[in-house]
Order: C-alpha cells, then structure tokens, then sequence
C-alpha cells in the first residue's frame, strides 16, 4: 500500500497490489493514467519506499513497509536496472561514458568498464554511436542506450516505465523484443509498465492496473 | 571517469564564460588591494629611500610630512655636536602647482642638502643625480618630464639631469629633487619689484627709528640683499635629518635633542606611522573599507554563481544517485568544478591585472602576501559556496530524474 500526503490532500496511489515475477519472465502493467502505475514501480525499485507491504528480491526481503532491510543504494545498484520514458542519459556524457559509468559505480575498473559498456552497446545495435552525446542520438537511440546502462550491472530485475511512448510503433516494438530476448535469454525478470497495446504479445504475462489495485488480466 | 572534467569538456564555451567572469570580479578584488598596498608603499617610499635615522622638525609639530614644519638651517651643525651623529642634512619639502609645457604641473618640491646629499639613494631609471649646487633637478616620471627638458620656476631655470620611478609624496603628486638652496628659492621667490619695495621699506624703517638717526652709516647696509643682513636670518628648511654611527642609540640622540626646546624629534619609524596615522590613513581606510566589502560582494556573487551551476546538474545528479553513484562521487562532481573555476579564475585576474595595472596613473603593487591571501579566500568560497549546492544535491531524491 501507498498513501502520498495526509488529510484532504492523502491520496491512496497503491491499495492491492502484489505480483509474483519468476527469473526469466516478461511482465506488462497496463491501466489509465493515475492507477499507481508508476508508483508501483518505484516502490519495486526501491527508490519511493511503500507505506506497507513486503518486497522480496532474488528470495531477499528487502523492505518491510517504509522500512528497508538492506542498504537500498547498494541494494539498487547490484540488482535492479531501470528505464523510463525519457531516457535519461547524461547529458555532459557520451553514450558509451553513460554505460560506462553505471559499471564504474559498480566498482568495475575504467579499462574494464569501458570494454563491457561497448560489449553492451554493440549488443543493442548503438556501438557505432558510442561516441555522440545524447543530444545528437533519436529518442530511440537514446532508449536503447539507457537500456544497455540498465543492463550495466547484469540486474535481476529491469523496470521500465513506459519506455517506448517517446518511440514510433516500429522502435518500440523493437525495444519490447529486446525485453523478451533478455528475460529470455539472460533469466532477468522484466517488469514494463505500457500503453502500447500492439506488443502485447511479447509478455508472458499482463497485469492490469486500476485506482490502486493490480489484478492479472485475461 | 573524472565527471568534472568531462562536464566541463562539454560545457566548455559557458564554462570558458564564467571563469572569465568570475576573473574579471577577482581582477578587480586585485587590484583594490594592489591600489591599497600602493599607497602605502608611495607614502613610505620617501622616508624609506632617504635613509635618515633622526628627523628634527619645528617644536610641537609633526612634521615634515604630516604637517608643514620650519626650522632654522643651523640646527644641523648643532646636532653634529651630538656623539654619534655621523651626518645632518637640511630636509626642504613643499608642493607646487605650475604649468609645463601648457598642461597643469602638480610636483612636490624636495629640496637634497647638497653636497652632503647629491641624491646618491635616489632609484633612478635613467641620467644622473645632482652634479651642481643650482639649476639642476631630477624628475619622478610620473611628473611627464623628459630628460634634458628644461623649466622655469620662478626666477631661475632648471633641466631635468634624471629620472626616478615610483617617488610620489602622500598627496599623489610626484617628486622633483633640486638643491636646498634651489627648493627654497622656488618656494620663497619675490619678484624683483617687491625686493626693490621691501629694500627701501627698509630704508625708512631705520632712518625713522633711533639706531638709524644716531648711526647714519647703518642705512647702507638696509639696501643690501637680505641674506647679507646679520640681523635678518635666512629661510627656514622643513626639517634636519641625522644619520647615526652604527652602534649608536637613536634612542639616547632623540632624547638629548628632545630636551632643546625649539624642535621636536622622531625616528625613522615614527614618521612613517605619522604618516600612515596621519594624512594617508582616512584614504587608507576608505581604500581597505571598500577592499573589505569588494571582497565580501564578489564572495556571494561567486558562490551564487557556484551554486546555480549544481542546480544546473541536479537531474543529473538525481540520476547518478538512482544508478547508485556514492555521495562522495557526487560531492567530488562539484567540489572539483568549483575550485577549478575559482582557481581559473584567479589566474585569469592575475594575468589581466598585469596587463591593466601598469597604465593606472598611481602604483598597484600586488603583493605575495595579498596574492596568497586572494587566494585563500577564493579557495574558502569555492568550497563553502559548493557545500551549499552539495547540501542541495544530498537532498535531490533518486526519483526527481523521473520527472
Ligand atoms: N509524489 C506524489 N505526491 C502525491 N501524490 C502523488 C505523488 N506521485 C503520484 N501521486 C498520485 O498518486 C496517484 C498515482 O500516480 P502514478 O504516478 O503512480 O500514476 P500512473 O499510473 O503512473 O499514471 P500515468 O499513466 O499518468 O503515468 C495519482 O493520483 C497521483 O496524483
Ligand atoms: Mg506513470
């Protein structure tokens, strides 16, 4: 459960919402626009702790309520990646310098951070692009560089908050495919909030989104 | 990955601006402290340069600089007879304001006891010192007269035979060196009518008065030059300065000299602070006072610039934090841009005052110690002013880079 404010300004943006998401499975939320969506995830993400309720990551309880079991920063930058709508990328840093700095935090040396941020970017098709700035990159370009910088860290969890709204049909759909592959591929749990209803068929499952409460859709 | 320099490698034109900016405040800052030192330095120069030890001026003033001061010459041979004594020169100093070359002359009249003082400790640049007794002057470049050039001053002429740097009385007015005797001409110059009136105003006095009746004879010498007349005594000089015998006490000297009652004594360090006390100290003040508060301007517009320029980063800043970036990164982010920029700037004010100071019409000494100092400060403000934006950055929540 999540409660913003208090009194005449309290507002209920979670009431009922519990999921279950295996290693390796895609996972879509939709709903209308105020559902929770959002806060949902960032309450997953650690970063906008829940009023009650539990949060267990790769069989660790991680929060009870607003009161977190583990270092959240440490927490956060070991198992979870994230992607939004916008990209938000660095602006003062290329695009391989966004990757690589992920992997730098993570403790990584820059001769090697350097070599696994271009692996990543050539995984996504931006190697040749490694060098520009995010001003000088397409929306889906930029995208797909914060992808590669959410998969920096090899996370357990990736949480995308409506990523492809800022793409045309074709880029999403290809970002969507990128999602499948990698909980496919890599066992990554991938959580996508979307209003994207073409590519709903890369899921494995979709929940659905309403006043607070999640429910699995059929 | 050092993030500082790649912001600034990105930002490099704004970045370029505001060191720049940040330059031009300190230039200033610089140079009010350099235009302090200056007047300070210029109001000692003199007594520092002319090396006397002792200064005897009129009873209960002090004087020479602080205050006009008269003494009869013959305090010199008086104060020879002092052990210890090695040198007494006759001190003569006044200002004029003439005109040279159609252009307004402010000098300062300084009046060397020739030949015991041929202005040997004068720092020229260029010529020579005084070679004669009469018509001869060296020149502060500051009065704008070349050597060779010739003026006249009342009656007589006289030709620049060297130049000096930087020797400027506390008034601001640079310093023409002549002989004593060629100094009180100029300062006492009758013209040739009023000696005629005065001579035969003379006259009359003594043939109506007693003496002039019983001795007849005495009215001749009423006509003749002034300074041939026993009985009127010869121009007053400023002051008399004392060179002592190395092991020497100034101490004792001034003690003894301060028991005749018709002068009063100060060494060489009280009438500098005479001076610092005296006639320089209000521009002094109003000069540091200003310093002080330039200083503390260009401190909160400094760090006001700081600041904005972590507001500026703080999405980016959020967003480290959400990939998990360490508060020591985010805090080296900032700490470092901001003494880089300080320290950018500073050298920027150095280098443009070097080239801007040299042509201010008085001296702006940049003094190490000043520098240093500068320096300190604009360390402390990087550092305080990129605490406050690191105060606002710890408190940038990881999910402000969502909005
Ligand atoms: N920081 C906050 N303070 C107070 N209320 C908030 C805050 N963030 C969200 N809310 C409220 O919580 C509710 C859920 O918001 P949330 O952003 O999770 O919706 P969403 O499903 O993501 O909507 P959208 O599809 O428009 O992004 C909304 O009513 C919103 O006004
Ligand atoms: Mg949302």
């Amino acid at each position: 459960m999540k409660t913003y404010g208090s009194g005449n300004t309290e507002v209920q943006a979670m009431q009922d919402a519990s999921m279950n998401v295996a290693h390796g499975e895609i996972v879509a939320l939709l709903g209308p626009s105020g559902a929770g969506k959002s806060t949902f995830l960032t309450a997953i993400g650690l970063i906008n702790l829940p009023t009650s309720g539990r949060i267990t990551i790769d069989n660790q309880l991680v929060v009870i309520g607003p009161q977190p079991m583990v270092n959240l920063k440490i927490f956060r930058r070991k198992h979870l990646g994230f992607v939004f709508q916008k990209s938000n990328l660095i602006p003062f840093l290329s695009a391989r310098e966004n990757v690589q700095i992920a992997i730098e935090i993570n403790g990584f040396k820059p001769r090697a951070a350097r070599k696994r941020a271009l692996q990543l970017l050539d995984e996504l098709g931006m190697d040749s692009r490694a060098d520009n700035f995010p001003s000088m990159l397409s929306g889906g370009q930029q995208q797909r560089i914060a992808i590669s910088r959410a998969l920096a860290n090899r996370p357990a969890v990736i949480l995308a908050d409506e990523p492809t709204a800022a793409l045309d049909s074709h880029l999403g759909r290809q970002v969507m495919e990128l999602f499948r592959d990698l909980a496919h591929k890599h066992g990554t749990a991938v959580i996508v909030v979307t209003h994207d209803q073409r590519s709903l068929d890369v899921f494995d499952t979709i929940y659905e989104m309403e006043d607070g409460i999640i429910k699995p859709m059929h | 990955m050092n993030l500082a320099v790649k912001d600034i490698k990105h930002n490099l034109g704004r970045f370029t601006l505001t060191a720049v900016g940040i330059g031009m405040l300190l230039m200033v800052v610089m140079g009010m402290g350099g235009i302090y030192r200056g007047i300070i330095e210029d109001a000692t120069l003199l007594i520092d340069k002319i090396g006397a030890d002792i200064w005897v001026v009129q009873h209960n003033t002090r004087g020479p600089f602080a205050e006009i001061s008269r003494i009869p010459q013959n305090i010199d041979y008086r104060t020879l007879a002092i052990p210890g004594v090695v040198s007494a020169r006759k001190f003569v100093q006044h200002t004029i304001q003439r005109s040279y070359q159609n252009k307004r002359l402010r000098m300062t009249v300084v009046g060397l006891d020739w030949p015991v003082d041929k202005g040997k400790w004068l720092p020229l640049v260029a010529g020579r010192i005084l070679n004669q007794n009469h018509y001869e002057m060296v020149a502060d470049r500051s009065l704008g007269m070349a050597l060779g050039a010739k003026i006249k001053l009342g009656k007589d002429t006289y030709k620049v035979v060297g130049i000096t740097s930087n020797m400027i009385s506390s008034g601001g007015d640079g310093i023409g060196f002549f002989t004593v005797n060629d100094a009180l001409d100029i300062q006492f110059n009758t013209p040739a009518e009023a000696i005629r009136l005065e001579r035969a105003a003379r006259g009359v006095r003594l043939r109506k008065s007693d003496q002039g009746l019983k001795q007849p004879g005495l009215i001749e010498y009423a006509y003749q030059e002034s300074n041939q007349l026993p009985a009127l005594e010869s121009p007053r000089v400023s002051a008399v300065m004392l060179s002592i015998a190395p092991g020497a006490s100034p101490e004792q000297i001034s003690s003894i000299i301060a028991g005749w009652n018709d002068v009063s004594v100060f060494t060489r360090e009280d009438e500098r602070q005479l001076l610092l006390k005296g006639s320089v100290e209000k521009v002094r003040r109003q000069i540091g006072l200003f310093r002080a508060l330039l200083t503390i301007i260009s401190a909160i517009i400094m760090a006001l610039i700081l600041y904005t320029l972590t507001l500026d980063k703080l999405h980016s800043i959020a967003l480290l934090k959400l990939i998990g970036a360490s508060n020591w990164m985010i805090l080296k982010l900032i700490l470092q841009q901001a003494i880089v920029l300080g320290m950018l700037g500073f050298g920027i004010a150095y280098l443009l005052g070097q080239k801007i100071f040299p042509r201010f019409p008085r001296r702006v000494i940049l003094s190490d110690d000043d520098l240093v100092q500068l320096a300190l400060i604009v360390i402390a403000i990087s550092v305080v002013s990129s605490f406050l934006g690191i105060w606002k950055a710890m408190k940038v929540a990881p999910n402000e880079a969502l909005n």
